[in-house]
């Protein structure tokens, strides 16, 4: 199905992310809210008493304060690709059980029906605002967007496409790290998504990579800060360690604000951030800003 | 019995022959049997500590604390190591060593992760747990052996990075993803030994090699056995079942093909012989080297290519 029909096909009705603190076995610490089947909803990060459906309408973010609940693949690229303009690569493409892992095809399975997607990513190509671009979509409904074999294929490919056809590269990032299920496997992803980067940054490639909340772990670690502009989604969670295993380490709590797109931008990691109501006009600048402009002479 | 005790036995069994011996040549009697007996009784159990040795078992004596340092090996290898420090951006980590070293007339980047030798050591080193300076400064002895065209071995022994706040705020994550990138560009041979433990990314980010060695001994995997089972089954006492179950073992990740030879460890690990296995290292990074340098640089790079891009499994 092409993403514009399921953008009339879900107009009125917008799937909402998981409810926190479902399934959160992957390593994101974060108590990030998302919107619940109510009518009214409070704004976690400014208070204010929000009509769901206004939200819906606002993107799912907060009228009030551009607070930005979680949203699937599916949502993000409504907001992002041209109308129409979507086209899935390796869709569907699903995971095996390298190591034997007593559950794992099942778990995998549960997955699939409950979010209704096949694996963490979606990959692509698209245009925005006319300018074809490969974009990938993680999603943190599927397994904590957790990266295995087929996020960093799925990944890898994507990148090999954007190499080889010369077109921009734009890959939103949400991730709790690496699919502890496939062990070693999953690890490898790091180094296999991160190799291709390279062939396509070396080949003159723009990377833009988008952190959306939230980017942990092995995702963070590789892709996610290799773009040549990272941008950040306002308010998104962004780390290499859980915030867990840093208290347990430092023994004390971390302060608010810790390891937001906002603290890293502080620190010097993040090009610059937006509302996620801006963010399509802020990668359409970008890519406008990279095209090759006519020689008169 | 347990390894330990089985280790025990041993030594047990070694003194005795030697009091047999002593026996033997000062007092004129014949032992020769006894003595046989005895060896083949140590060979025997010492065959079974190598047998019987599980994943965890293994895991603990990859954290074994007299277990040979990356310095250790540093210094008995290569002839003439001079080390460098620093990152040029924030700091020295002291979790990270590197210089500039060679073997047998051949001129090499060493670089490793450096765990303490006691527990002041160990804290000096920060437990051998990288920070994003040891990194970065990996990163630019690395990009200095491409430019003057000599070959990197890296060693890789770390329970992980470092977790805690300012390695967060100096970008941790950052810093693992340049190092994966940069080293898949390399134009020089890459050359890696897991020596204690590959701890996830944080051993990665050393580890983006031609290739890759481990210790009989040394462990490799996307998380410590206790984070795994914590994160999994919600029970970090878990650790042994997690190791059985994750595959980090030297002979799990040969299969796997994520390494491509396992270097043999004597009887209870490295540090009962140290010579012995540095030795055997040395072999291996002189054979390797050879090999290695007769390619080209795109061969080069295409083969740590196709190496990590193959890695995976789908439908
Ligand atoms: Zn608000």
């Amino acid at each position: 199905m092409q993403i514009g029909e399921l953008f009339k096909k879900n107009l009125k009705y917008i799937e909402l992310s998981a409810k926190a603190g479902e399934d959160r076995e992957e390593r994101v610490d974060s108590e990030l809210p998302s919107i619940p089947d109510n009518l009214f909803i409070k704004c976690p990060s400014c208070g204010e008493k929000l009509y769901t459906e206004e939200v819906i309408e606002n993107l799912n973010s907060c009228n009030y304060c551009d607070h930005n609940f979680r949203i699937g693949n599916v949502n993000r690229l409504m907001i992002i690709a041209d109308e129409d303009s979507f086209e899935e690569m390796d869709k569907n493409m699903t995971s095996v059980n390298t190591l034997d892992y007593p559950g794992y095809l099942e778990k995998i399975q549960g997955y699939q029906k409950s979010s209704g997607i096949t694996e963490a990513i979606v990959t692509g190509t698209c245009t925005i605002d006319g300018v074809k671009v490969v974009i990938g979509v993680m999603d943190s409904n599927f397994m904590m967007g957790s990266m295995g074999s087929v996020v960093g294929e799925k990944v890898t490919r994507a990148i090999e496409k954007a190499t080889q056809e010369k077109l921009p590269l734009i890959i939103f990032t949400a991730s709790g790290g690496a699919r502890m299920q496939e062990g070693i496997i999953s690890l490898m992803q790091m180094a296999k998504t991160s190799s291709a980067i390279k062939r396509f940054s070396d080949a003159g490639g723009l990377y833009i990579s988008v952190i959306t909340d939230p980017t942990t772990g092995g995702v963070t670690a590789s892709f996610a800060m290799l773009g040549d502009i990272i941008v950040g989604e306002k308010g998104a969670l962004i780390g290499f360690a859980g915030k867990r295993v840093i208290e347990q380490t430092i023994k004390q709590k971390l302060p608010e604000g810790f390891q937001t797109v906002e603290f890293l931008q502080e620190h010097g990691f993040i090009d610059t951030i937006v509302a996620r109501k801006d963010m399509k006009k802020l990668l359409s600048r970008i890519l406008i800003l990279h095209q090759e402009v006519e020689d008169d002479n | 019995m347990t390894i330990k005790e089985k280790e025990r036995k041993i030594e047990e069994l070694k003194l005795k022959i030697n009091e047999l011996k002593l026996m033997e040549s000062n007092e004129k009697i014949d032992f020769t049997d006894q003595i046989k007996e005895l060896d083949t009784k140590i060979k025997d159990m010492e065959k079974r500590i190598v047998n019987e040795m599980t994943p965890w078992d293994r895991v603990l004596v990859s954290r074994e604390q007299k277990r040979p340092s990356s310095l250790e090996y540093i210094n008995e290898i290569f002839d003439d190591f001079i080390e460098f420090h620093g990152d040029r951006y924030f700091g020295d980590d002291k979790a990270i060593v590197g210089g500039l070293a060679s073997i047998n007339g051949m001129n090499v980047t060493v670089v490793g992760e450096q765990k303490g030798t006691d527990t002041k050591d160990n804290i000096y080193r920060n437990f051998g747990m990288p920070t994003p300076e040891g990194y970065r400064k990996a990163l630019r002895l690395m990009q200095q052996a491409e430019k003057f065209n000599r070959p990197i071995v890296t060693f890789v022994d770390t329970p992980g990075a470092f977790c805690g706040v300012a390695a967060e705020e100096r970008g941790q994550g950052e810093a693992i993803a340049k190092n994966l990138m940069e080293m898949a560009g390399l134009k020089v041979p890459v050359l890696t030994f897991i020596t204690g433990e590959g701890g996830s990314g944080g051993a990665l980010a050393l580890a983006v090699s031609n290739k890759i060695y481990m210790l009989e001994n040394s462990i490799y995997g996307v998380l410590s056995p206790e984070g795994f089972a914590s994160i999994l089954w919600k029970d970090g006492t878990k650790a042994q079942e997690a190791a059985d179950v994750m595959k980090i073992t030297a002979n799990d990740l040969l299969s796997l093909k994520v390494i491509d030879g396992i270097i043999e460890e004597p009887v209870g690990g490295a540090h009962k012989d140290f010579i012995k296995v540095a030795g055997r290292i040395k072999e291996v990074i002189l054979r390797e080297l050879k090999e290695l340098q007769l390619q080209s640089q795109e061969e080069l790079l295409d083969h740590r290519y196709a190496r990590f891009r193959a890695f995976g499994e789908f439908e």
